[in-house]
């Protein structure tokens, strides 16, 4: 696969599946101004990856959906950190303050690229996670001295890098995101 | 058919979820390009993950092809819209609809100290006695303010 391509969905496949996670708070975060921020986090991460599968798509000759749905889940690239479901709140926060970070150094890197379709993306992508860090970084200094999301920052922090695996919450993710799409022939529209 | 008709066609196409702005007062169309019968539009996603992209893509070329000529709506994800691409008159009419404009980008990009402070002006009655309550609100585009003053909840469109 090409250089190009596989960086894109590394970084697609992160947001695609933390986007997923995030929206698992829809109805049941512990405050009302959090299934809104959550939802709404999920919405853009979603979105960032449409836009990056639609960039390897055009590159590998095939189409967004079938790069974000149509693979098997151990091809998947994304790091271990977004594929752990995640039912407390304190290890979720723990979670979005590390890949914010984590992405934030990303975005970075991208913007400088010599790559003018990657860099362009990338800028407006961080456009977007402005917001993403601001938010995580509000729970960060509301909770940095709770034993237990300190805790979760340790348990969680080796996973960041980790993309050679993946755990068993992934595949339970994957059956439920592409269930519709594989209940059908391919093609079908709705 | 020139590019000026172009133009007026597209500032016809509301935004789906703001029916009171047009793309074009949203700033979302970057250039027009009429050559031999084909239309060429360049357009700019606002927040990528927003649902209305789709159905403003679709409505313009309509537009255009009810003005007689062939389409080509190419999406630009690059980072050249801001929410400073909004125009005066967007701005005014999203004010007019209830929804505070957004304030002008600053080159390091928002700070949560900058949305806690006042200065954000509530678009019912014009205090700057406004606290943030959520940095996410309905959409995307849009944080929830509270106006001290009206004792009204009100939307802000996000800067970005």
């Amino acid at each position: 696969m090409q250089a190009r391509a596989e960086l894109l969905l590394e970084i697609a496949d992160d947001e695609l599946i933390l986007g997923w996670r995030d929206s698992e708070w829809t109805g049941v975060a512990p405050l009302l101004e959090e299934d809104v921020a959550f939802s709404s986090i999920a919405q853009n991460e979603i979105g960032h990856a449409r836009a990056l599968y639609e960039l390897a798509a055009r590159d590998l000759g095939t189409s967004a959906d079938e790069l974000a749905f149509d693979r098997r889940p151990e091809e998947y690239r994304c790091s271990e950190l977004v594929d752990r479901r995640l039912p407390e709140w304190e290890r979720t926060i723990a979670r979005h303050v590390l890949y914010e970070r984590a992405d934030a150094e990303r975005l970075e890197r991208l913007k400088a690229s010599e790559d003018d379709e990657v860099a362009g993306l990338a800028a407006k992508i961080d456009r977007e996670e402005a917001y993403h860090r601001l938010h995580a970084e509000m729970w960060h200094e509301r909770l940095k001295e709770e034993p237990r999301y300190r805790a979760a920052l340790e348990e969680l922090r080796p996973l960041v890098d980790r993309r050679d695996g993946h755990s068993p919450d992934l595949t339970a993710l994957w059956e439920e995101m592409t269930s519709v799409r594989r209940s059908q022939p391919a093609g079908t529209t709705w | 058919m020139t590019e000026a008709e172009v133009w007026k066609a597209l500032a016809g196409v509301p935004d789906p979820e703001i029916p009171v702005i047009s793309v074009v007062d949203l700033g979302v169309v970057r250039a027009v390009r009429v050559e031999d019968g084909h239309v060429h539009v360049e357009f700019t996603p606002t927040f990528l993950g927003c649902p209305a992209l789709e159905a403003m893509r679709s409505q313009m070329a309509e537009r255009i092809a009810e003005l007689g000529a062939e389409p080509e709506v190419e999406v630009v994800l690059d980072d050249s819209w801001s929410t400073d691409r909004i125009t005066p008159e967007g701005r005014e009419k999203l004010r007019r609809a209830g929804f505070a404009p957004p304030t002008p980008r600053s080159p390091e990009g928002p700070q949560l100290v900058q949305l806690q402070a006042n200065g954000f002006r509530c678009p019912y009655c014009g205090s700057r006695e406004t606290t943030l309550e959520n940095i996410f609100g309905p959409t995307p585009c849009r944080s929830l303010r509270y106006c001290r003053d009206c004792r009204q909840p009100f939307e802000q469109f996000k800067t970005i």
